[in-house]
């Protein structure tokens, strides 16, 4: 919906206050977290109930880890990524004691940023209760030392890096939900911050789109690449992203999603591509890669649910993640929250407890599109003070993590680094 | 004369053929589509759900179908202006499973659960 020429009510496009402040932690690296969560990293599903139980009743808690046994080195990126994310202030990494991946490397890593962690194997600690017992006393200690080591500092937008993912989209995503979070993302980078948008694989058909949103010519060419691989990607595998959720939604191809997709990255121009694990080397809008490199295994299905994309943006260091959907998703995320916007008023109504912000507004003419995403500015700030959203009041930490290659170095038209 | 309520869809771009419905449309309602290309009226022959879309003008079988600005697939098959345009006569240019999906619930219809 185009913005209404002439309002009648007040300017409500810049929010409450354009310039707010909120206390934030200060990391060693420099960044600084919203939240000041604890960790519990299991490397290998044998040790991930032993990590969840200990995590149990833990409200400051959430739990990530790998279930293969033999070792993955993108997955091994990712978990590292997540330890030392602004928003975690200490890490326990358990394992069982047979597989590849090493939690005390895990807890080497953690403390080498600056942050209180601890390891152990479960075959060392006498099984399933005692090694509850003993990961929950070390997870006290964990808790008061992150808590000791906590500074607290003023944080404001040029600190944010915030991510967009959209899933159970339909036909008012692109009309609605997807634009308003594309024209807060042009707002949060005017402002000094980084925003990052990914789903490589529902920009089918906008190659020239993308490489004309480039803000340099080394960026075009990241962009065509990362393209192309996609492109490639999809064919071998004959894998769309789109599904039956969507079909009824009233979306008809995957070129249509992704049109729609594709708005969520606003106007701003695109910085680069960044591979997952990467963190933006600087401010601004940039387009994170999921997409497998090409492998002889051609594994990991790209986008094969909506938390793996938010897992990815979160590890690129996202303290929040805007996640659009149009049918209605009651999915949250661990280490970051999630902030539910939808652009559907019977999903509004439908599944109130779950959604945070009501992009339907502008459809109906009730909000310009600038209205909303001043509002949608306010909601950010909120959240990032510390109020809980929609998705953390009802306790959801969502984690995925499966196997994937994206180490090739040998990858064609400059997409790697 | 119609007794049926009026529906709107928006236009996103001026090239579109087809609109998207921003609240359910009946069988025969009158269809007021806004946007871009300004405003004009239609009427839905058929009953169209929030979200998904309608046929702005006669698009013949092979012809592409425009949305955004861009193609967004193929028409398999004539499409009036007021029909609802979806899986049923319209199919991606990439994705080989287009077409074997439930019209209504998008249910896949080409694998074996036996």
């Amino acid at each position: 919906m185009p913005d209404r020429a002439a309002s009648l009510v007040p300017d409500r496009s810049l929010g409450r206050t354009p310039d707010r402040v909120w206390s934030g932690y200060l990391r060693p690296d420099g960044r600084k977290g919203i939240r000041n969560h604890l960790l519990v990293v299991y490397t290998v599903e044998c040790a991930s109930f032993v990590a969840q139980e200990i995590a149990k009743d833990e409200s400051d808690t959430h739990v990530i880890g790998f279930p293969g046994c033999y070792d993955n080195d993108y997955a091994i990126r990712l978990m590292l990524a997540l330890a030392t994310h602004p928003n975690i202030g200490g890490v326990l990494a358990v394992g069982l004691g047979c597989e590849y991946t090493q939690p005390h490397r895990i807890a080497e890593a953690v403390r080498a940023s600056g942050r209180p962690a601890e390891s152990f194997f479960i075959q060392e600690h006498g099984g399933t209760r005692l090694s509850i017992a003993y990961g929950k006393e070390l997870l006290a200690s964990l808790r008061a030392r992150a808590s000791e080591t906590a500074v607290k500092v003023p944080m404001t937008w040029a600190d944010l890096t915030i991510g967009a993912e959209c899933g159970g989209s339909d036909g008012t995503s692109g009309l609605a939900g997807n634009p308003v979070v594309g024209r807060t993302f042009d707002r949060l980078v005017d402002r000094g911050g980084s925003a990052i948008f990914e789903e490589v694989v529902e920009m089918i058909g906008l190659r020239d789109l993308m490489i004309a949103r480039a803000a340099s010519p080394r960026a075009a060419q990241q962009l065509g690449a990362t393209y192309d691989k996609m492109l490639n990607y999809c064919k071998a595998v004959r894998q769309y992203s789109v599904a039956p959720g969507n079909f009824a939604g009233g979306l008809t191809t995957i070129e249509e999603k992704s049109m729609g997709a594709f708005a969520k990255g606003g106007s701003q121009p695109i910085q680069g591509v960044l591979r997952v694990s990467e963190r933006p080397p600087h401010p601004g809008l940039w387009l994170l890669d999921s997409v497998p490199d090409e492998h002889f295994m051609q594994f990991g299905y790209t986008n094969p649910n909506d938390t793996e994309g938010i897992m990815d943006l979160i590890a690129a260091g996202a303290q929040i993640v805007l996640f659009i959907t149009g049918r209605g998703s009651v999915i949250g995320s661990a280490v970051s929250p999630l902030i539910k916007v939808t652009g559907n008023e019977r999903t509004w109504r439908n599944m109130s407890e779950d959604m945070d912000f009501n992009a339907s507004r502008v459809l109906s003419g009730e909000l310009t599109m600038d209205e909303a995403a001043g509002e949608l500015m306010d909601l950010i700030a909120d959240v990032a003070s510390g109020e809980p959203s929609k998705p953390e009041r009802l306790g959801h930490r969502e984690f995925f993590l499966m196997y994937k290659h994206q180490d090739v170095p040998s990858l064609e038209a400059g997409c790697r680094v | 004369m119609s007794v049926e309520p009026a529906a709107s869809a928006f236009q996103v771009h001026a090239s579109d053929n087809v609109a998207t419905l921003l609240s359910e449309a009946a069988a025969g309602a009158p269809l007021e589509i806004v946007g871009p290309a300004g405003r004009r009226d239609l009427t839905a022959r058929e009953k169209i759900e929030l979200g998904h879309k309608v046929a702005l003008v006669a698009i013949p079988e092979g012809a592409p179908v425009v949305k955004f600005g861009i193609v967004i697939g193929i028409a398999t098959r004539p499409i009036e202006p007021g029909e609802w345009v979806h899986l049923h006569n319209c199919r991606s240019q990439l994705d080989e499973r287009s077409g074997h999906f439930d019209v209504h619930t998008g249910e896949p219809g080409d694998n074996a659960y036996a």
